[in-house]
């Protein structure tokens, strides 16, 4: 085929390192560098990346070593061929990088990857350069190909560090759980999770029953809280035929259906006492008694339960048992708010979207730098549940191709969960919304956030007739502040 | 054995460099047979060596000749019971030539 199209030829004997012109041997040199000569070809193979040089038409005059090694090809194969057929590459047929390389450009890295001749598809970069001749002249291309097998590697691994399951974090705070976790899963002792609604406690309790010895059996979840008393009993232990009217027919427990599984008990803090007790004596037991029945049932079920209430409290208010609190407070895990999750947010931000904009099928490029201030600053009280809500809204909404303060949920604005503090930039005096966590401010500057609480003061005076006072209580203002803003932005 | 029917993947009238990324292959019937070969072009949506594996199974194909090809592909038409001459470098008609006349091997540059 294009095979030298030239008269150059190999020596195909034993020497790779002389290239044949017609019927001359040559092996290029490097002069004047050391006192002596040195071969270029066997400078060439010294280098640990992959090296190819080409001619104008792309076709391969020298490759070192490591690029030999790495596509299998060896000298006498090569020479002459177009080089799309020996690196074989994705790069090559799709965006050969010689084909936008002049004189004057500089060299162009892409990444892609390579089929070898042991047919193994191996990642790689090819960074190109044209090769100018001492007039300026082009008069090929250089190309240095990399094998980045062990730089993915190292990033799925560096990705994996920040998530556990599908848990996913970076800050001290989660690493510590994650630490936690696979240990807490292994044994069998029943599980406490505490913390704020949308921390993740149904992820978590899902996670432990997958990582634990009863991952082959059933994960059973009951919310403690959304049923009338009778009807969660039932729910939990079952019943017999006819111990009630409408009970035609046996029916098993949740607890019996978690047999060799998990029972995962949401928002336990709201069970009522008399199935308080009912619980305290299968934990004890390991034996059920369905409704109307006196025949005990033997459950091997593990118990993980959630509450986002303070147990404590309740306990104290004899609101919640405390034998029963004793016996479910074996291991017990809080999962911290976001706000508190210091680095977490960018990187849910960034995986919901990235999550959202291909469930969406949309081509996102990511947050302006507002929407990533304004949510950077939020207080998030619904965590990360809220965050991934506002992210699949901004995505749902947006029809260009990055997110701005107009695509977020407008509450974000309105309802003064935004620290004024950490994104007025133009602001005389840090002054600040109320906050779930005011000591956590940030110094963020926000562009544009001078309009948008110009905007806010304009509609509590009209919402309040004029009436300052109100106006400065509804923003969460005193009046002092709200008259020196007013000022500042000149509403009169 | 000269098969009866074989596939080539195509990028312009070479053999394609990417079994994975060929959007042309070239069938060639007829082989073996007193009649004359009979040539065809077939124009894929996009390259996927799935739907190319899939195509060789339906169509029949007893022999493919390509260039790179990922080893999941290759192990699995050679399961497939279908002859693949891999790593064949040069055009299309020199590749068929060379087929027909007995003396193609995988690895080899035309």
């Amino acid at each position: 085929m294009k095979k030298v199209t030239t008269n150059n030829t190999v020596n195909a004997g034993d020497s790779i390192r002389t290239i044949s012109v017609g019927k001359y041997a040559i092996s290029p040199q490097i002069d004047h560098l050391f006192n002596v000569p040195v071969g270029f070809l066997e400078l060439l193979d010294e280098i640990a990346i992959g090296v190819v040089i080409l001619d104008l038409e792309r076709k391969i005059l020298v490759m070192n070593q490591s690029l030999k090694t790495l596509t299998g090809f060896s000298q006498k194969e090569f020479f002459g061929v177009a080089c799309a057929h020996i690196i074989r590459s994705n790069i090559c047929l799709h965006d050969c990088p010689a084909l936008n390389i002049n004189e004057k450009s500089g060299p162009k890295c892409i990444e892609g990857n390579l089929i070898n001749k042991d047919r193994q598809l191996i990642p790689i970069r090819i960074t190109s350069a044209p090769l100018n001749n001492f007039d300026g002249k082009m008069v090929g291309f250089l190309e240095t190909v990399e094998d980045i097998r062990l730089l993915r590697k190292l990033d799925e691994t560096a990705s994996h560090a920040y998530n556990f399951d599908n848990i996913i974090g970076r800050s001290p705070e989660m690493e510590k759980i994650f630490q936690i976790l696979p240990s807490l899963a292994q044994s069998d002792s029943s599980v406490l999770l505490t913390g704020e609604t949308g921390t993740g406690k149904d992820m978590v309790a899902k996670t432990i029953h997958d990582a634990s010895n009863r991952a082959k059996g059933p994960f059973v979840k009951i919310n403690c809280g959304a049923l009338p008393e009778t009807l969660l009993e039932s729910e939990l232990f079952g019943h017999r035929k006819g111990a009630f009217t409408g009970a035609v027919e046996n029916k098993p427990g949740r607890i019996q259906l978690a047999r060799n599984g998990s029972l995962y008990l949401t928002e336990i803090g709201d069970l009522p006492l008399s199935l308080q007790i009912k619980l305290l004596t299968f934990l004890d037991d390991k034996e059920i008694f369905p409704l109307g029945s006196i025949k005990g049932i033997k459950a091997n079920v593990r118990i993980i339960a959630a509450t986002h209430r303070n147990l404590e409290k309740r306990v104290n208010d004899n609101r919640f048992r405390k034998d029963l609190w004793f016996r479910l407070n074996v291991i017990r895990l809080h999962l911290p708010p976001l706000r508190n999750r210091q680095g977490d947010t960018q990187l849910l931000l960034d995986h919901f979207l990235h999550s959202f904009s291909i469930k969406l099928g949309k081509k996102m490029l990511g947050l302006s730098r507002e929407t990533l201030k304004i949510l950077m600053t939020y207080q998030y009280p619904g965590n990360v549940r809220e965050l991934r809500n506002i992210v699949e809204y901004a995505v749902n909404i947006c029809e260009d191709r990055q997110i701005k303060p107009k695509h977020l949920p407008s509450y974000l604005m309105e309802t003064g969960q935004i620290d004024v503090a950490a994104v007025a930039q133009e602001s005389p005096a840090p002054v600040s919304f109320k906050t779930e966590d005011s000591d956590n401010t940030r110094q963020a500057p926000l562009n544009k956030w001078s309009d948008i609480e110009k905007r806010m003061i304009t509609d509590a005076l009209i919402k309040t007739g004029g009436r300052k006072n109100k106006a400065a209580v509804s923003l969460g203002w005193a009046r002092s502040t709200l008259w020196r803003k007013m000022k500042q932005y000149g509403i009169r | 054995m000269i098969s009866s029917k074989i596939l080539i993947p195509l990028y312009d009238n070479d053999v394609a460099p990417r079994f994975d990324l060929a959007t042309e292959v070239l069938i060639v019937t007829g082989i073996g047979k007193a009649g004359p070969l009979n040539n065809r072009i077939v124009v894929l949506p996009r390259a996927s060596a799935e739907q190319l594996c899939h195509l060789i199974i339906t169509e029949d194909i007893q022999t493919v000749v390509c260039s790179g090809i990922e080893d999941d592909y290759y192990q699995y038409l050679t399961w497939k019971r279908i002859e693949v001459i891999d790593s064949v470098i040069g055009s299309s008609e020199s590749a068929l030539k060379r087929y027909l006349e007995g003396t193609l091997k995988p690895g080899e540059i035309l």
